[in-house]
């Protein structure tokens, strides 16, 4: 399966887990207080989380908490700017094509 | 193309919306043809050395485009686009999904609303799309584009140096 920054975010959960621990770091059972879901079922996507590298674990006494990797949400804006170069390059395209179609009609 | 027209391209990752404006040199009839006929459409939405292929287009609300996107090996990347809206040269709606070579759509797609308005022979061209998912638009780029751009550099690149060697 694949484990990036995207799979992370593909879940409803996640992202509701990423935006809690954007805040501050949180343990497990913190963070399954926030929802409906068992406690190993929040577990389950903090391993994904993990895997994406996009939370790590810190341990405190017998406490884990959990970080977000800001650096790696990062990724997601590298994305976003190559979704604008597409737009860019058809939109120059259509530049073109339009001076083509108004030199042809004169 | 260096000019002064407007482009602007926002993300919101919260309510998983992209804004895009664009201005164009040209009347907005041209324009409104440009997005609305397939034979202008094909020119250009595809980034090159893609191809876009319509199969067919109805533009009529609840009629479809149905399209490809070709890969330079000729490989077919099929969409479905259903019209839900449409007020001539001001405004259209969209519902856009990814589909198989058969026109099976692969929910869920994702929303477009288009507005245009024309100042001074200048026509801005507004979009928004609207995504169930940040996958969902990730998958836009999967669809091959990302490929289709760093071709286009890789050619100009060459170029470039074919044209120096000279």
């Amino acid at each position: 399966m694949r484990r990036d920054v995207f799979q992370a975010i593909a879940d409803p959960t996640r992202r509701a887990i990423i935006t809690l621990i954007a805040l501050q770091a949180m343990t497990p059972n913190a963070l399954a207080e926030h929802f409906d879901t068992t406690r190993q079922a929040v577990s389950k996507h903090l391993r994904v989380l993990t895997e994406c590298e996009l939370v790590k674990q810190e341990h405190q006494g017998r406490e884990i908490y959990y970080k977000l990797e800001i650096e790696k949400m990062k990724e997601i804006d590298k994305w976003v700017n190559q979704f604008r170069k597409i737009w860019e390059i058809r939109f120059n395209q259509l530049d073109s094509v339009l001076s083509t179609i108004k030199k042809n009609k004169k | 193309m260096n000019n002064n027209l407007l482009f602007d391209f926002t993300v919101d990752k919260i309510t998983k919306m992209v804004f895009i404006n664009r201005e164009f040199a040209a009347e907005l009839p041209l324009v409104w043809d440009a997005f609305t006929k397939p034979e202008i459409l094909d020119q250009w939405v595809a980034p090159k050395p893609w191809l876009s292929k319509t199969k067919y287009m109805n533009f009529k609300v609840g009629g479809r485009r149905f399209y490809a996107m070709v890969s330079p090996e000729g490989q077919e990347r099929w969409s479905i686009q259903e019209y839900t809206s449409i007020t001539p040269k001001t405004n259209f709606k969209m519902y856009n999904a990814f589909a198989d070579k058969d026109e099976n759509p692969e929910l869920p797609g994702s929303e477009w609303e288009y507005n245009f308005s024309e100042q001074n022979g200048i026509t801005k061209v507004s979009i928004i799309i609207k995504n169930e998912s940040l996958a969902r638009m990730e998958k836009m780029i999967e669809m091959g584009f990302v490929e289709g751009f760093k071709m286009t550099i890789d050619n100009l690149e060459k170029l470039l140096t074919t044209l120096s060697k000279k």
